[in-house]
């Protein structure tokens, strides 16, 4: 935390965790789909889903869907402008065991059936944490350069990414190793001190045995 | 940030021999390594963006639920009768902070000091003193370091957020902040800093959060303006030589027992208080049948 944790964000009101946090929630979602979503179906839990609209929470993960920032004076016109871009939007409320009160669970789709699952809560002051992607748990904030690599569990992968940052020079910050079942689909997740190069992420991409590769800069973000 | 009390920022003032604000802005520095200009310069960004955000009120809005908006307006034209009670400075900070507050609620762009429900108290102040032409630009933006200090230590020792300590947690640190600021800008020394921001803090220690149907707008808007105009009296009493009895870093203590001990219905879950009230209960249902159709 500093300073401009306590001064700060410039922000479209009017909560931090209700509003700005699901901008950030929506962009992180678009950034790790890789493109604006052609479809959402966006499910929100607990105060989400009591206050939400009166926040203007479902507005915000749209806005931010659309890659626009918690400042972006257009998020209050975000449906409109999704209706226009012909994004497809639907809202459910729904309960979830064992979630923070402000979570949303996204749907979206992409083109050429590029798919992406998320579930994220905002934790307040605008800031946030991506709890499962594609029904796998993680835990990352979305403060650092974060790297997400869908893999075969089988033995090497970490070393192939993991010897990459070193070779690049890019510090771990954190780094989270997840799997469904042994021998089955892995996911980690590793927070760094410094950007990954984009043609890095692309060469992790093509390697055997890794099924997915996401990557965003919070500069980005 | 290196500080974890107030008492330590007044220490490194005095064997600095440094203002408050120039011992934040070093800390800054260090902390996310950045030169003093660029912490200026961000600094500077968030006056910017606050003053625009203050100058853009527009009476017309009314919130999403229609329970806020329009407000600012009318006290503006209170103001401009000069019958009030207050002065015209002093209507003027009433007028700012509940158009802030309004704003906020109506979706538009406000800068979080330290919270989105709080963003009315510091401009409040600040925003007439530029006005006046009182106080330079300069003058301000180190201002807005001696409050960020003041939040920092409050975050630090207890919290910011309604959810975890009550509405005490949000406008009552604002408008601790926003005292410190306001000694600072008429030129009181560091400790006259820390009576204020003491002071100011006391006054509003229990305060619940209690937002009708869980919304950021009812009582919020109007608490900008109370913690705005305990400010002031907080800065001036501190500005008098009247001390607190009890040293700051004891009230921001006090500050969050009182808020671990408060009941959760009144910490930002509008379950209690005035969000519990018969005519608050009538307001979310209706609220929620709206949602409905």
């Amino acid at each position: 935390m500093n300073i401009f944790d306590i001064l700060g964000p410039v922000m479209v009101g009017p909560s931090s965790s209700h509003t700005a946090g699901a901008v950030r929630i929506g962009l992180v979602c678009k950034t790790l789909l890789g493109e604006i979503p052609v479809k959402a179906n966006i499910f929100l839990h607990g105060s989400f889903a009591a206050t939400g609209v009166g926040h203007g929470t479902d507005k915000a993960l749209v806005a931010g869907l659309m890659g626009m920032k918690p400042d972006d004076m257009r998020i209050p016109d975000a449906f409109l402008l999704a209706k226009e871009s012909g994004m497809e939007v639907h809202f459910q409320s729904i309960h979830l065991k064992d979630a923070h009160p402000n979570t949303a669970l996204l749907e979206l789709t992409g083109t050429h059936d590029n798919q992406l699952y998320i579930q994220a809560a905002s934790l307040g002051g605008g800031r946030i944490m991506v709890h499962k992607i594609d029904n796998i748990t993680v835990n990352f904030t979305g403060e650092y350069p974060t790297l997400i690599v869908h893999n075969i569990d089988q033995p090497g992968h970490v070393a192939e990414v993991t010897s990459m940052l070193s070779h690049k020079s890019v510090n771990i910050a954190n780094m989270q190793l997840y799997r469904d079942k042994k021998g089955g689909y892995a996911v980690m997740v590793l927070e760094t001190d410094q950007p990954v190069p984009e043609e890095s992420v692309q060469w992790l991409a093509h390697l055997e045995g890794v099924l997915k590769v996401t990557y965003f800069n919070p500069e980005n973000v | 940030m290196s500080y974890h009390s107030m008492q330590e920022i007044l220490t490194a003032c005095e064997e600095q021999n440094k203002n408050f604000y120039e011992v934040i802005i070093e800390d800054d520095r260090k902390e996310r390594g950045v030169s003093k200009e660029e912490s200026y310069e961000k600094m500077r960004n968030l006056w910017e963006a606050m003053l625009s955000a203050s100058m853009n009120y527009d009476s017309s809005l009314k919130s999403a639920s229609g329970l806020v908006g329009g407000d600012g307006g009318k006290m503006k034209e209170y103001q401009e009768k000069g019958e009030g009670y207050g002065d015209t400075f002093l209507l003027e900070v009433v007028v700012r902070a509940l158009q802030m507050g309004e704003s906020n609620a109506c979706m538009k762009r406000i800068v979080a000091a330290p919270t989105a429900g709080s963003c009315g108290v510091l401009p409040a102040v600040l925003v007439p003193l530029y006005q006046e032409k009182k106080v330079t630009e300069e003058k301000i933006i180190e201002a807005l370091y001696v409050a960020a200090g003041i939040g920092q230590v409050i975050a630090t020792r207890a919290f910011i957020a309604g959810a975890a300590g009550g509405c005490q947690a949000e406008i009552g640190s604002a408008s601790s902040m926003a005292a410190g600021a306001l000694v600072y800008l008429k030129g009181g020394s560091p400790n006259q800093i820390a009576q204020g921001a003491a002071i100011a803090l006391k006054g509003l220690l229990g305060l619940a959060c209690d937002p009708v149907a869980g919304l950021v707008e009812v009582p919020c808007v109007k608490r900008n303006v109370l913690g705005a105009v305990n400010a002031l009296t907080s800065a001036d009493m501190a500005l008098a030589g009247i001390e607190s009895a009890i040293p700051v870093d004891q009230v921001i203590d006090a500050m969050r027992e009182i808020g671990e001990k408060m009941d959760v219905s009144l910490k930002e879950t509008g379950e209690g208080g005035l969000a519990a009230t018969e005519r608050g209960e009538e307001m979310k249902r209706m609220l929620s049948k709206e949602k409905c159709n």
